[in-house]
């Protein structure tokens, strides 16, 4: 698989795969004002990855804030997700969320309602 | 009487004031304002969950006005700079304000007044099933907007969208919108 590591900004995440783990780890913010662009590079990854993917994949997405534009970017890897769960294949997507952050919360429990894919809701307590 | 941008402004910037702008709404202004009002918060030492709300508010109006205001101003005899838009954040007892302002085309107020109507008519669930309608429904503008800004800033804010249009000249208004914090 091609490797995939994008370094984060001030206004958009990293972005790391982690092959011998199976993990896909999106951390930081999400706030560009032209999301599509940035996250092509992953959907893109994540179609070919489809194509022959690990029994198991993680998704680690820990955001501390994201913009609407990004929003529905991050619903289209999801829905990459999807269908590789859909493939018979394992993937569970890990939604952190800091101590009282209720909305980012509710924003991760949005998105399983919308998502046929397992989520765990985690909150990181500094 | 027609409406008098300068008045505006020193009428918005009284009290106490967190942050306030006029100018063109560029990329890197939306960075240098997010990045000082992020610093003034953390000094204030604001309870980190107004914090955040505040500081996605922030972003999501920016990037409203990124997207949407008008790029030039003809007919407009004020000097104004090409993407011309207002932002004010301002502290009020506990609670705060994050206000912008923009000229707009006559043309478009008919839609972002109906838009803001429904949006302050619905209750905290039904804005909620909004979001998620339209995240799942609709697909992103060219422009990178998704139609979700608005309902965004209403479900963090939790108050109604406070909002008038004050009449410029034939072809033009002023929009300002109050976010409450």
């Amino acid at each position: 698989m091609e490797p995939l590591n994008i370094e984060s900004t001030p206004k958009t995440p990293s972005i790391k795969f982690l092959e011998d783990e199976g993990t896909v780890e999106i951390k930081g913010r999400s706030i560009p004002e032209n999301s599509i662009e940035f996250y092509k590079p992953l959907v893109d990854w994540l179609e070919e990855y489809a194509s022959n993917p690990l029994k198991k994949t993680v998704v680690n997405i820990q955001l501390e804030y994201f913009n609407t534009s990004s929003s529905k970017c991050i619903l289209d890897v999801f829905k990459k997700l999807e269908a590789i769960h859909k493939s018979k294949h394992d993937v569970v997507i890990n939604w952190y969320y800091e101590e009282d952050d209720e909305d980012m919360l509710e924003a991760g429990e949005d998105y399983e309602s919308i998502i046929r894919v397992p989520f765990k809701m985690i909150e990181v307590v500094e | 009487m027609s409406f008098n941008l300068k008045e505006y402004y020193s009428n918005l910037s009284k009290g106490d004031v967190i942050l306030a702008y006029k100018g063109s709404i560029t990329s890197e202004m939306i960075n240098d304002i997010l990045e000082g009002v992020e610093k003034k918060l953390e000094d204030a030492d604001e309870d980190s969950k107004l914090r955040k709300k505040i500081y996605n508010i922030l972003v999501e109006s920016l990037q409203n006005l990124f997207h949407h205001i008008e790029i030039t101003h003809e007919g407009i005899l004020e000097e104004l700079e090409p993407k011309f838009g207002v932002l004010v954040v301002i502290r009020e007892n506990d609670s705060y304000k994050v206000i912008t302002g923009n000229f707009i085309n006559s043309r478009r107020i008919k839609f972002l007044k109906e838009k803001i109507d429904k949006i302050n008519s619905l209750s905290k669930d039904e804005l909620k099933d909004m979001y998620k309608f339209i995240l799942n429904h609709q697909k992103l503008s060219a422009k990178g907007g998704g139609g979700l800004g608005l309902v965004d800033i209403a479900r963090k804010s939790g108050n109604k969208l406070e909002y008038d249009f004050h009449n410029y000249n034939d072809d033009y208004y002023f929009f300002n919108l109050t976010i409450s914090v």
